[in-house]
């Protein structure tokens, strides 16, 4: 008799389990789906996002280049035969090269034509010439075949980015011109290549011959420079402030200045920076060093946080134990402590210079948005840097620049992606030591 | 669960003296505060008078005095949250790294006040050596080697490496460690077992020749095999070195040392030779933990 009793109590309180089982499973599934489409959704967005960069920006890697014949005449270079490097410097290229022009193509009369003409072959052209020259003298006198960039419009035209069918006057490329591409193309001297001046030329206003790798060196200074500052400094204080000061109202007040800074908009940085490096320091504008310390006060405040909050997860056992021994509290900290920190702080770091290596306000208002086409050697040479690039490149109306843009973006990401695998490869190396 | 209540009112009631009275003890009831036993020893290796320890506001130790002898082992048990960690930690001025925490009182080891503010507790802790509850092998430097040998090197104990492997060889013997370990002395001290650990850190404990070895539940994460072998190697190492060792565990308590002392709500209770505390407690608390009616 009792016994059937708990047998139906029982069965009674499985069913209101059974029957709660299925919402709670259902809402399980339900928020199962819910992270699914969250994790899609952004996949998705990255995937639009590399897409519409690799598409537009993979084109920027190759480059038109034009075969000409060029007869190095004598009398133009050096008309009294004393190979001094001065004149041959000072010689003019850029009549050889209209000259060997003229001689392809010998029905174009009338100014116009000829400046229509002349305009297919980038300016570039009478440089590349004077550097061969000067490299090897012995040339003058013969006729050297050399290759050289066209012009921007007929390389977006090679690239189908100009539409030979459209009405001529909203072509930037006329229909003779057309015509001598066509030519040129028949006779095999156009050619398309990888863009090895796209890595090894600076910033240019003509965009056939405008390059990545002053902006490039210009990141790679300031970064060092941020990398070089922010993260001694920020470790230290960071150890100072958890490991070794006392627990007062100033170590708060500290605390949550630092908290903060991290909050202040990074253009204040760069104001900051004009008025207390430039104006009162006079340290050179636009220069790496200014950018770097500039990108450190406002990364400080990020590797200090990630740093105490590496610390602080380090178990105090760690240090009981080498204090335990007789370490001292410096050698428990330096030995013991720091190390085991050390992921945590390196991932701290690669944020923070992952935003210095994004930032671009601070740097505008400490003059690296100027135009510069040397590429810097050091510190102190006026540069600028990726995403500022980016940014004047993206404002620039030829055509061509779309790609470069892009393309600029492309190295970016890489840039950002090397940083990152770097400081993943030295967290592996503490993290074994664990 | 039931019988247990009963027993605790029971031993509030007028019948306590009955329980009291199988062990003989119970001479002095809950109230009184002062320790009992006798708290100095012959020859002292340290000697503390009227120890107070503050963590903030919280009064944790009121007015300790007690002797650890040479060569004893010297127990402290008690309920958890009693102090004995705290007292124990004031014997190497543990309690330093603790912000909070303040320390008063007099502390002698081998006649040298401690606590006086010049002292530097860098060497102090090379002579009062002390070993964890949780197994703590350093991580860095990680080998078995180096764990047992940074102690030496950061003193300056050692001049040569030979010296150095000298001291690692012998610390790892005299802590029954050697056989076990000799073949991979470059591995990580992490990846041995609880019990080996915890045997690496008294070896790193002993290689800069303390005098005195503080053991705080050093046990207490380690199976009964371990146990027995750091029991057993306690023993050992008493015939070098003073040992205080806190231990929640009274078999283990009555099993290593030569004198227990009981500690409750940051009080002294009572001190005295081990057989004499566990077969005739003269204190009513001490005998109401030994038999286990509370802790
Ligand atoms: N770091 C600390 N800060 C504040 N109070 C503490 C701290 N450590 C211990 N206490 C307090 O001191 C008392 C004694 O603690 P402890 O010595 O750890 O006890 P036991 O080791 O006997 O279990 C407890 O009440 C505990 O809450
Ligand atoms: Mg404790």
């Amino acid at each position: 008799m009792s016994e059937t009793n708990f047998a139906s109590a029982e069965d009674k309180m499985f069913a209101r389990v059974e029957a709660g089982m299925k919402r709670r499973r259902a809402a399980e599934k339900r928020f199962q789906w819910y992270g699914r489409c969250a994790v899609a959704l952004g996949l998705t967005f990255l995937v639009v996002l590399f897409v519409s960069i690799v598409s537009n920006g993979y084109t920027a890697f190759w480059q038109t280049r034009v075969t000409l014949d060029v007869t190095l005449d004598a009398s133009v270079i050096d008309p009294q035969g004393s190979r001094d490097p001065e004149v041959l410097r000072a010689a003019d290229y850029g009549g050889l090269i209209k000259a060997t022009l003229r001689d392809m193509f010998p029905d174009v009369t009338g100014r116009r034509d000829r400046f229509a003409l002349y305009g297919l072959i980038s300016n570039g052209a009478a440089f590349d010439l004077r550097d061969r020259v000067l490299a090897n003298p012995q040339l003058i006198g013969t006729t050297v075949s050399l290759s050289v960039a066209a012009d921007d419009d007929v390389d977006m035209l090679m690239k189908g980015h100009i539409d030979r069918d459209g009405a001529e006057a909203d072509r930037r490329i006329k229909d003779n011109q057309l015509g001598w591409i066509d030519q040129l193309q028949a006779d095999g001297r156009l050619e398309r290549v990888f863009n090895l001046d796209f890595f090894a030329n600076g910033d240019s206003r003509d965009p056939e011959l405008a390059g990545i790798r002053g902006a490039l060196m210009g990141s790679v200074f300031t970064l060092v420079v941020t990398l070089a500052l922010s993260f001694p400094l920020a470790v230290a204080a960071a150890v100072y402030l958890e490991e070794f000061a006392p627990k007062n109202r100033w170590t708060d007040l500290i605390e949550v200045n630092i908290n903060n800074l991290a909050a202040v908009p990074s253009i204040v940085f760069g104001l900051l920076g004009l008025a207390v490096f430039i104006n009162f320091f006079t340290l050179p504008r636009s220069a790496p060093l200014v950018g770097g310390l500039v990108l450190t006060l406002m990364t400080l405040p990020t590797i200090i946080i990630a740093s105490r909050a590496s610390l602080k997860s380090v178990p105090p056992s760690i240090r009981e134990g080498a204090l335990g021994v007789g370490a001292s509290p410096m050698q428990a900290v330096m030995y013991h402590v720091l190390p085991l920190a050390m992921p945590g702080m390196l991932t701290g770091t690669i944020i923070g210079m992952a935003q210095a290596l994004g930032e671009t306000a601070p740097l505008l208002m400490i003059g690296m948005v100027a135009f510069i086409a040397d590429v810097p050697n050091g510190v102190f040479d006026p540069s600028t840097v990726l995403p500022v690039q980016i940014y004047l490149w993206a404002d620039s109306p030829e055509r061509a620049y779309v790609e470069k843009t892009s393309a600029a973006i492309l190295v970016l990401l890489l840039f950002l992606a090397t940083m990152n695998a770097v400081a993943v490869l030295l967290r592996r190396r503490f993290e074994r030591r664990w | 669960m039931e019988a247990q209540a009963s027993h605790l009112m029971a031993s509030g009631g007028p019948s306590h003296r009955a329980v009291g009275a199988d062990l003989g003890g119970g001479t002095y009831d809950r109230a009184h505060r002062g320790t009992v036993g006798e708290i100095r020893v012959e020859v002292p290796r340290m000697r503390c008078t009227k120890v107070n320890v503050h963590y903030g506001d919280k009064h944790a130790i009121h007015d300790v005095s007690l002797d650890v002898g040479k060569n004893e082992v010297l127990a402290m048990i008690g309920p958890s949250g009693c102090g004995k960690s705290t007292f124990l930690r004031c014997l190497n001025r543990m309690n330093d790294t603790v912000a909070s925490c303040r320390v008063t009182g007099e502390i002698l080891l081998d006649g040298k006040d401690i606590m006086a503010p010049e002292v530097d507790v860098v060497p102090l802790r090379a002579r009062v050596g002390m070993v964890f509850q949780k197994p703590n092998p350093l991580t860095f430097p990680k080998s078995i080697f180096e764990n047992v040998a940074f102690g030496p090197r950061i003193h300056g104990l050692v001049q040569t490496r030979a010296e150095l492997e000298e001291v690692v060889v012998t610390s790892l013997q005299k802590a029954n460690l050697w056989e076990e370990v000799k073949d991979r002395l470059n591995d990580p001290g992490t990846g041995l077992s609880g019990g080996q650990q915890q045997r690496l850190c008294i070896a790193r404990a002993i290689a800069i020749q303390p005098e005195v070895i503080l053991m705080d539940e050093p046990c207490s994460a380690l199976d009964p095999i371990s146990t027995a072998k750091i029991e057993q190697l306690i023993d050992e190492l008493r015939r070098q070195f003073s040992i205080c060792i806190v231990t929640h565990s009274m078999q283990q308590a009555a099993r290593v040392s030569q004198r227990t002392a009981y500690f409750h709500l940051g009080d002294l209770i009572e001190v005295g030779d081990t057989d004499q505390i566990f077969v005739k407690p003269q204190h009513q608390l001490t005998e109401d933990y030994i038999t286990g009616r509370f802790g």
